[in-house]
């Protein structure tokens, strides 16, 4: 028997805020303003001040926006309900624990601009987790200013940019070439420019690793400022070659930049600096577990070299005998990427994440990350195509090679396993894998889980193969079905206005 | 380790299904010189009461954090509802990612459709993005956008913006062939310069004021968005104070062509500088090259009204290195605080919180210009900060009212200005009391 659908379901029909407002509500309350009143126009004149009554701002209860975000909050997935695969993201949990220190009024009441004197506490918390990941990456310089990952490589490859006009003088603009691999994410090439560089790509093997003959032949070229890896790579492959990769572009004048995003296949296992890397930027909110956010807030240190550490951003949080310093005498810095000293509330989850875990649950971690996407790939091989034989890191690619020929692609894959109760994995990315699926179970994932997770997928070629349409249609089980995204793009509405439904719906 | 749901022996058997010994075998990949082969020098693992006490005692050292203070200068104490907090900590949204499926993220697309209304209806713009990383950096790409729309070079800016956020500028643009010339201050009124205007000419790209400015004063936008508009520049209006947007005339009812601001006084704690919240409006005929995120409106096959991430193609994903920007997702977690805070104040909250603003910052303003010695250097309107003048080192002067009264009274302008060695900047909100405030006043005429 089918269980009807009740589709006036309150919760699955919450309106957009602007709908629900009334005049005359209230959700907030202030103390009475408790000095005495001056004249309005004595303090700004009127035509300095608004004069449309902040017109469409909702009026509502605090009872109306407790409702709203609560019933919204209903239609997303999230890490806390289920296994989260996308790959290059790791999602991982996040612990409550970090979510309590970095509330601790001691943090979250400092203005940052307050006497170094009276912050002593934060400097040294930012300090000791420099030292931390300095350590973690075997890169003795450390800026945690930058506020995510591609604010983090903009920083990474601008040091480059630095360190070589410097080095080269005016012979540096003869030297503007970054290499990129093609499988590279798009953050890389888009933050080379923002250095100056152009871009010059890099093949993959068939092996699912970057070309060293290629990357030998380009360098040969001349004009070579430096390389930007990501290792493991957008396939999930380590990359073997690293050492003699790092030498090859050290040889040609150039730097070797690594993208941090995957560095939860190598904490306390390996180490970018000993591999030849000079720069490297990590994300805070993979590896070191803080939150996501639904698309933020993240923070993307820069680590680095010696070499490299005097153009790091300024100011440096320093130690100066017992004291904690910000140092802005810093002549050869890039200068500074963020206002203040990056996004602290992030530093304080990550120190906690690596308080918690220490020495050997960071290892630990790793390990259970990388065996549980080596479980899936043992256990997904036989119903789906995997494009290289080598074993993966801490995510697996397949491709939806067996199943497109009847018509079901990566995308219909990816919803299908949303009625199974996941969150599809990474798709269509990194683009050198034809229908692309990157699975990264990350650590936070039981067996169970995974075991479930495998069946759903093998559910899924089964279906592929003997009922398409099924996987074509889906999702079948969600509040909302594929949204018409072309339209979308053509006729934007990227606001809400009174007429709002009967304008777009006309459209 | 509790984070692991796989026990040691759950995790022995699945190497054993993928026929591996030992979890040392999962990195034979890795050259064998390279391994690290040794435990990380890092603390040992410490239980859930040790990372707290290890944690409060640092912030216990942060002493400035419990202390009467009127430093605002970009970052300010604001009341905050308290079902902000309470809310943005719901797992739904804050253990989910960037909505890129949207038929399980209509959460979040959702409250990002509203974030843009209520950013677009405060700055009066057309359309308004996801949110940037901070006010610094949402205007440093509104430099590099202005560039792509004119494709003319030169940008000139008031010296009263915030000066770290000309820093970060600086930092963005300098490989991009853009040059800055900054427009200097009126030193009777605070506000920008008028014989400096000359500096806009048919080669700038962008005109940029912030209001309140860096002092405190108000500008007359509308005047100076003529004024750009006279040669072709566009006009960009920077707000660090996003309270003022409750009071004073939207940048976009002036003639403002880009908005960028700092969201933080909107519901989210000052956090030592992050994480906070770049705010990113502009006109229709922009949205194009405008960089970030966008949520938009689409149907389902059932005609159901749902949300979708769009105008993806000027995004670094696609475009990669011609994207508008580098910039890969949004303030996610910061913005819905932003958005539940703007909610539950409202239309009135907003406005009543903007008044008490400016009331309180008045009220101290007077008191402070009462004292003997002191002076208010600059008489245009200010909103909630103003700078006061000190009859000797404000330095000086700050550092005796912190040691003796316990108060933190401002930011000494020498901080950043070099030639006024005796002026400070006193920001007063919602949040300090009117005895705070005769504190303050009391404690300048006993140290001064």
């Amino acid at each position: 028997m089918s269980i009807k659908k009740v589709t006036q379901h309150p919760s699955q029909n919450e309106e957009l805020i602007f709908d629900r407002s009334q005049t005359g509500r209230v959700g907030y309350s202030l103390p009475k303003l408790d000095v005495e009143e001056t004249n309005i126009d004595e303090i700004i004149p009127e035509e300095l001040r608004r004069d449309d009554d902040l017109e469409g701002v909702p009026e509502v209860s605090e009872v109306d926006v407790i409702r709203h975000f609560t019933r919204i909050s209903t239609w997303n997935y999230s890490i806390d309900l289920g296994m989260y695969p996308l790959g290059s993201c790791t999602m991982k949990y996040n612990s409550r624990l970090n979510e309590k220190t970095a509330r601790i009024a001691g943090f979250t009441g400092l203005h940052p601009l307050a006497p170094e004197q009276e912050a002593q506490g934060a400097l040294e918390l930012i300090y000791n987790l420099q030292e931390d990941l300095a350590e973690i990456t075997g890169l003795p310089g450390v800026s945690l200013q930058p506020a995510a990952g591609a604010q983090g490589e903009m920083t990474g490859v601008m040091l480059i940019r630095a360190f070589l006009d410097k080095r080269d003088g005016e012979a540096a603009k003869d030297r503007r070439v970054m290499l990129i691999p093609d499988s590279a994410h798009g953050t890389n090439p888009a933050s080379a420019a923002m250095a100056g560089f152009s871009v010059k790509t890099i093949k993959s093997t068939d092996e699912g690793i970057t070309d060293l003959e290629h990357l030998k032949t380009l360098c040969e070229q001349g004009g070579i400022a430096g390389l930007m890896l990501t290792n493991p790579n957008t396939v999930g492959i380590f990359e073997k070659n690293i050492v003699e990769i790092c030498e090859v572009i050290h040889d040609a004048g150039g730097l070797v930049y690594m993208d941090g995003a995957n560095m939860n296949a190598l904490v306390g296992v390996a180490r970018p600096g000993d591999f030849g890397v000079d720069v490297i930027h990590l994300n805070l909110h993979k590896t070191f577990s803080t939150p996501h956010g639904g698309g933020g807030p993240g923070c993307g240190p820069c680590c680095c070299t010696a070499e490299l550490e005097p153009f790091l951003p300024t100011p440096r949080i320093v130690k100066d005998g017992e004291k904690y310093k910000l140092d802005y005498n810093r002549p050869e810095s890039i200068g500074r990427v963020k206002a203040f000293y990056g996004n602290f509330g992030m530093m304080i989850r990550a120190l906690s994440y690596i308080y918690t875990h220490g020495d050997t649950g960071l290892k630990e971690a790793t390990e259970t990350a990388v065996l549980n996407a080596r479980y899936l790939s043992h256990k997904l091989a036989e119903d789906f195509d995997k494009p290289f034989a080598s074993d993966p890191m801490h995510e697996v690619i397949f491709s939806h090679k067996k199943q497109s020929r009847k018509g079901v692609h990566t995308l219909d894959i990816a919803k299908r396993l949303i009625d199974y109760g996941f969150h599809p994995m990474t798709i269509y990315f990194p683009l050198i894998v034809e229908g692309a699926m990157l699975i990264e179970p990350t650590e936070s994932v039981g067996r169970q889980d995974l075991d479930a997770f495998v069946e759903a997928m093998k559910d899924i070629n089964e279906e592929a193969q003997t009922n398409p349409q099924l996987v074509i249609d889906a999702p079948h089980s969600t509040r909302i079905g594929r949204l018409d995204e072309a339209t979308a793009a053509r006729k934007p509405v990227l606001r809400w206005k009174p007429d709002m439904d009967s304008m777009t719906k006309t459209a | 380790m509790r984070y692991i749901p796989n026990s040691p022996e759950e995790r022995k058997e699945m190497l054993e299904i993928v026929g591996l010994e030992s979890a040392d075998e999962l990195f034979r990949s890795i050259p064998s010189d390279v391994l690290l082969n040794r435990k990380l020098n890092i603390t040992e693992p410490l239980a859930e009461p040790e990372v707290i006490g290890a944690m409060e005692s640092l912030a216990a050292r942060n002493t400035a954090a419990t202390k009467p203070s009127f430093l605002g200068a970009g970052v300010y104490s604001h009341y905050s509802p308290t079902i902000v907090d309470h809310l943005i900590q719901r797992s739904e949204f804050f253990t989910s990612y960037t909505p890129y499926q949207p038929e399980i993220s209509q959460g979040t697309l959702q409250y990002i459709f509203e974030f843009q209304t209520l950013v677009c209806q405060l700055t009066g713009m057309d359309v308004a993005n996801a949110s940037m990383y901070d006010g610094s950096t949402a205007m440093a790409e509104a430099f590099l956008m202005a560039q792509r729309i004119t494709r003319k070079d030169k940008v000139v800016i008031a010296e009263t913006v915030h000066p770290e956020y000309l820093q970060v500028a600086e930092t963005y643009t300098q490989h991009g062939g853009l040059t800055i010339d900054t427009v200097h201050f009126d030193k009777e009124t605070g506000r920008i310069l008028d014989e400096d205007l000359t500096k806009l000419d048919d080669q700038t790209a962008a005109f940029v004021v912030q209001s309140p400015n860096f002092f405190g004063c108000v500008e007359d936008l509308q005047k100076l968005a003529d004024k750009a508009h006279s040669v072709g520049a566009l006009f960009i209006v920077v707000v660090t104070e996003a309270i003022s947007f409750g009071l004073l005339k939207s940048p976009g009812a002036c003639g403002a062509d880009i908005v960028v601001a700092e969201g933080q006084s909107f519901g989210i704690p000052m956090s030592f500088g992050g994480p906070h919240l770049g705010l990113f409006a502009c006109s229709e005929k922009y949205v194009r090259q405008m960089p970030g995120r966008l949520a938009g409106v689409a149907y389902d096959k059932n005609g159901k009204r749902g949300f979708v991430l769009t105008l993806a193609t000027r995004e670094q994903h696609i475009r990669r290195d011609k994207a508008t920007s580098n910039i890969c997702t949004n303030q996610g977690l910061i913005a819905l605080a932003a958005t539940i805070y703007m909610e539950a104040m409202g239309k009135k909250g907003l406005q009543e919180v903007a008044m008490q603003n400016a009331q309180k910052a008045a009220y101290a303003k007077k008191q402070i210009a009462a004292i003997s010695g002191f002076e208010i250097p600059f008489s245009s309107p200010t909103f909630n900060e103003f700078v006061v003048r000190a009859p000797k080192n404000a330095n000086e002067i700050l550092e005796k009212l912190r040691t003796d009264k316990n108060i933190i009274g401002g930011l000494p302008l020498s901080w950043h200005y070099d030639d006024f060695q005796n002026d400070f900047l006193v920001c007063v909100t919602e949040t300090n009391t009117k005895k705070q405030i005769d504190n303050l006043v009391e404690g300048l005429k006993a140290v001064s």
